[in-house]
C-alpha cells in the first residue's frame, strides 16, 4: 500500500510510554482446527505504546489482535489484560471486552441505529450510564471525530471514512485504555483514508494505548513507537519505526518492504 | 497535443428527460407496448381479463339478496331471463351472523364483538408503536386475561388468578434477585407462579366466587364456531408461535448440544408431521395420555397444536434472517462488551426479524388460513359451518356463494396482513439516502 504522507506535525508532547503493563501475552498459541496460526507469540505492551503491526496477508496479525479481546479463542499461553487474564470465564471476558475498543475493517456499524444510538447503546446497557449522560459523551466524541451533524442518520447514509470514524467514536464512548485497530483503512477509498488516520494520530497524540493492523506504513514510521513484522503466525521482527524501516535485519521482512515501498 | 489528449473546460448541467419516457404515455410506451411482439401479448391479455371480469360479474349481479331459499332464489333469476345462472346471495343474508359467530348465543354477541374491538386497540400499540399513546401498552398487558374471559365467560375470578400467577412470579424474582442473582431468581419465579397456578389458583378462585360472584354466562368450546373461532385460534397461535419461534431460532444455533438437539429435534418432527395429524392428535390421542376425568379444553388443544406448528416454521424463517446478518455485527457487539442476551435483543434480533418480515407473515398467513382444517376434527369454523348450512334444506346446493363470501373474509384479514408487512418494511428502512 501506499506511504501516505501526513502532512501535519504531530505532537509528540503526550506520546509517552509508561512502565505499566497494558497487555502481557506469553507463550500463545492458537489453531485453527490443524491449522497452526499463532505460534509462540510472546508480547509485552505498555501503557502508552503504540503499536503497528504488520505482514503479509494470512500472517496471522489480526488473529492476534482479535485474540487480545477473545474474539478469538488462544488455546495455549496465557494473555493477560489490564491485570485480567482471559480464560473462558465471561465476566472476565466481557469486562476486558469493555476496556478494550475495537475498530474493524468493515466498520460494523449497528446499520437499525442511528450514530448517536450506535455510540451510547454500550455505555447505556454496559457501563449502565444514565441516558443523558451518555448523549453528551457521545456528542463529546463525535465531535472530536468531526461528524456531530451525522448524529441522526443511520450509517447506511454515510460515506466510509465518516462510518469508521463513528465507529471509532463508539469505541471511544465507553472510554477504553486500550484501542485495538483490525485494518481500519483497507476498505476506504484513497481520499477516505486521510480522514481517519488523521483521527488514529490525534488518539495517539492524546496517550492512547494503540494495536494497529496496518498496510499503512507512512502511519507507522510517524506514529508508531514500535512496529511488528509478522510471519507464518509467528513474530518475525520487531523495532522502532526508524530502524524497521531503514535498517531491516531478517530476509523475510527486506522482502515484504521491498514489495509494497518498491512502487 | 496528441489524438488522444482532452480537457473538459466547462462541466455539463442536469437536463430533464425526453418527453417520450416520462407521463402516461411514457409509461405505456414503455410498459405495454415496447414491441409489436409485447402490444399483441397486451391485446391479448386485455381481452381474456375483459372476458373472465364480464362473466363474473354476470353472474355475481343478481338480485337475489332477500330470498330465503335456493328454490326462491331460480325463481327470481329464471323472472329475470338469467336461466338459473345467476349468484343467489340471500343464503348470506340468511346466514352471515351464523358464519361469524357460529353457534354462540346470540344474547351475548357483545363479548365476542367487545373482545375483537379490544383486540384491535391492544395491538396499537405493537403495530404502530410510533402512532398511539405509549400507555396502550398495559392494555395489551392485561389483553390475554381479558379475551378468553370476554370469549368463555365464567367468572372474572378465574381470570384474575390466572394474572395473579405472574404478579406472584415478579415480585418473587424481584425478592430472590437481590440476595441470589438473576438465574436464581427466574427460576424461584417460574416455581412459584406453577405452583399458585397448579394447586392454590383453584381454591382460591372457588373461594372468591362463593363470596363474590362476579361474572358472566360461560359458553361452552362447542359453540364456537366460525369467523370468531378462527380469529381466535389465529391471534392465540400467532402471537404465541412468534417468540417460541425465536426461542427455538436461537436453541438451534446454540453451542450448548442438548439444547441444540432438543430444538432441532422438535423443528425437525414437527415440520415432517402434517397439520392434520397434529389435530387429530389433539383431538383424540391426547384424552388418553390425560388423567381420566380431566377435560382439558379443545379449543385450547387446537391452539396449542397450531402454535408449535406454527413455531416450527417460525424458527427457520427467523434462522434464514440470522443466517444473513453479517458475522461483523456479532463481533460488533462483542467488542462493546454486550452480554449474549443484550447483543441478541438490541443487536442481532431486531435485524434478523427486520430481514425475516416477508418469511414470518407468510407463516402468519398460513397459520391463519389453516385454521380451516380444524372443521375435521368436528369444530365449526366457516368451512365447517358451510357443510352445516348446506344441510338446511332451505339451502341443499348452494357452493360458490358460500365459499366466496368465506373467502372474501379471509381475504381481508390475510391481505391487511401483507399490507402491513409491507408497511413495516418501508419503515424500518434505514439505508435511504
Amino acid at each position: 500500500m501506499s506511504d501516505l504522507a501526513i502532512e501535519r506535525d504531530i505532537d509528540r508532547s503526550k506520546m509517552k510510554v509508561s512502565d505499566e503493563i497494558a497487555i502481557e501475552i506469553n507463550n500463545m498459541n492458537k489453531w485453527y482446527g490443524s491449522f497452526h496460526v499463532l505460534r509462540d507469540i510472546n508480547l509485552t505492551v505498555n501503557q502508552g505504546e503504540r503499536i503497528v503491526i504488520a505482514g503479509p496477508s494470512g500472517s496471522g496479525k489480526s488473529t492476534l489482535i482479535r485474540c487480545i479481546n477473545r474474539l478469538e479463542e488462544h488455546q495455549q499461553g496465557r494473555i493477560v489484560v489490564d491485570g485480567t487474564e482471559l480464560t473462558s470465564d465471561l465476566k472476565n471476558i466481557d469486562k476486558i471486552r469493555s476496556e478494550v475498543g475495537m475498530c474493524f475493517q468493515h466498520f460494523n456499524l449497528f446499520p437499525h441505529l442511528t450514530i448517536l444510538e450506535n455510540c451510547t447503546l454500550a455505555p447505556i446497557w454496559v457501563r449502565k450510564t444514565p441516558r443523558k449522560e451518555a448523549i453528551e459523551t457521545a456528542m463529546h466524541f463525535l465531535e472530536k471525530v468531526k461528524i456531530p451533524e451525522q448524529a441522526d442518520k443511520y450509517p447506511g447514509q454515510l460515506s466510509g471514512g465518516q462510518q469508521q470514524r463513528v465507529a471509532i467514536a463508539r469505541s471511544l464512548c465507553m472510554k477504553p485504555r486500550i484501542m485495538l485497530f483490525d485494518e481500519p483503512t483497507s476498505a476506504l477509498d484513497p481520499e477516505m483514508i486521510k480522514e481517519v488516520l488523521d483521527t488514529m494520530i490525534e488518539l495517539a497524540e492524546e496517550g492512547m494505548t494503540m494495536l494497529c493492523v496496518t498496510h499503512e506504513m507512512g502511519f507507522a514510521r510517524q506514529v508508531a513507537n514500535r512496529v511488528i513484522f509478522m510471519d507464518q503466525g509467528q513474530i518475525v521482527e520487531q523495532n522502532e519505526p526508524e530502524e524497521f524501516f531503514n535498517n531491516p535485519q531478517s530476509e523475510r521482512t527486506k522482502l515484504f518492504l521491498s514489495q509494497i515501498l518498491g512502487h | 497535443m496528441s489524438d488522444i489528449s482532452f480537457v473538459r473546460t466547462e462541466m455539463l448541467p442536469q437536463q430533464e428527460p425526453p418527453a417520450s419516457s416520462v407521463g402516461v404515455i411514457g409509461w405505456m410506451r414503455e410498459n405495454l407496448f415496447s414491441g409489436w411482439l409485447n402490444s399483441v401479448l397486451t391485446v391479448i391479455s386485455g381481452l381474456f381479463i375483459f372476458s373472465v371480469v364480464g362473466s363474473l360479474l354476470g353472474w355475481a349481479w343478481s338480485p337475489t339478496w332477500s330470498a330465503t331459499s335456493l328454490n326462491e332464489c331460480r325463481e327470481i333469476a329464471t323472472g329475470l331471463g338469467h336461466e338459473g345462472h345467476g349468484a343467489c346471495w340471500g343464503v348470506i343474508r340468511d346466514r352471515w351472523v351464523q358464519l361469524l359467530f357460529g353457534f354462540y348465543p346470540p344474547e351475548s354477541y357483545w363479548r365476542p364483538i367487545l373482545a375483537f374491538i379490544l383486540l384491535a386497540v391492544a395491538l396499537a400499540p405493537v403495530l404502530f408503536s410510533d402512532k398511539v399513546p405509549g400507555k396502550l401498552i398495559y392494555l395489551t398487558a392485561a389483553y390475554p386475561f381479558i379475551m378468553p374471559f370476554l370469549l368463555w365467560g365464567g367468572t372474572i375470578w378465574g381470570a384474575l388468578s390466572a394474572a395473579a400467577g405472574f404478579v406472584i412470579g415478579y415480585f418473587v424474582y424481584k425478592a430472590v434477585e437481590k440476595a441470589a442473582g438473576s438465574l436464581a431468581a427466574v427460576i424461584s419465579a417460574v416455581v412459584a407462579a406453577v405452583i399458585w397456578w397448579l394447586f392454590l389458583a383453584a381454591p382460591v378462585t372457588g373461594g372468591l366466587t362463593a363470596i363474590l360472584p362476579i361474572g358472566v354466562e360461560p359458553v361452552d368450546s362447542r359453540n364456537f364456531g366460525g369467523m370468531m373461532l378462527s380469529i381466535t385460534i389465529g391471534v392465540v397461535a400467532i402471537a404465541c408461535s412468534l417468540p417460541i419461534g425465536i426461542v427455538l431460532a436461537l436453541g438451534r444455533q446454540s453451542d450448548l448440544l442438548i439444547v441444540k438437539s432438543l430444538c432441532v429435534g422438535f423443528i425437525e418432527f414437527i415440520r415432517g408431521v402434517p397439520l392434520i395429524t397434529l389435530l387429530f392428535v389433539a383431538s383424540t390421542l391426547l384424552n388418553i395420555f390425560m388423567p381420566p376425568g380431566t377435560n382439558f379444553d379443545i379449543i385450547m388443544r387446537v391452539i396449542i397444536m397450531a402454535t408449535l406448528f406454527a413455531s416450527a416454521y417460525m424458527a427457520e424463517v427467523i434462522r434464514g434472517g440470522l443466517a444473513a446478518l453479517p458475522k461483523g455485527q456479532y463481533e460488533g457487539a462483542d467488542s462493546l462488551g454486550l452480554n449474549y442476551w443484550q447483543s441478541q435483543r438490541l443487536i442481532i434480533m431486531p435485524q434478523a426479524l427486520k430481514i425475516s418480515i416477508p418469511g414470518i407473515v407468510s407463516t402468519f398467513i398460513g397459520l391463519f388460513k389453516d385454521t380451516t382444517l380444524v372443521s375435521v376434527i368436528g369444530l365449526l369454523d366457516p368451512l365447517g359451518l358451510s357443510n352445516a348450512i348446506r344441510a338446511d334444506s332451505d339451502w341443499n346446493g348452494i357452493v360458490w356463494e358460500l365459499y366466496g363470501f368465506i373467502a372474501l373474509m379471509f381475504f381481508v384479514f390475510c391481505f391487511s396482513m401483507s399490507r402491513y408487512s409491507m408497511y413495516l418494511e418501508r419503515k424500518l428502512r434505514t439505508d435511504h439516502h
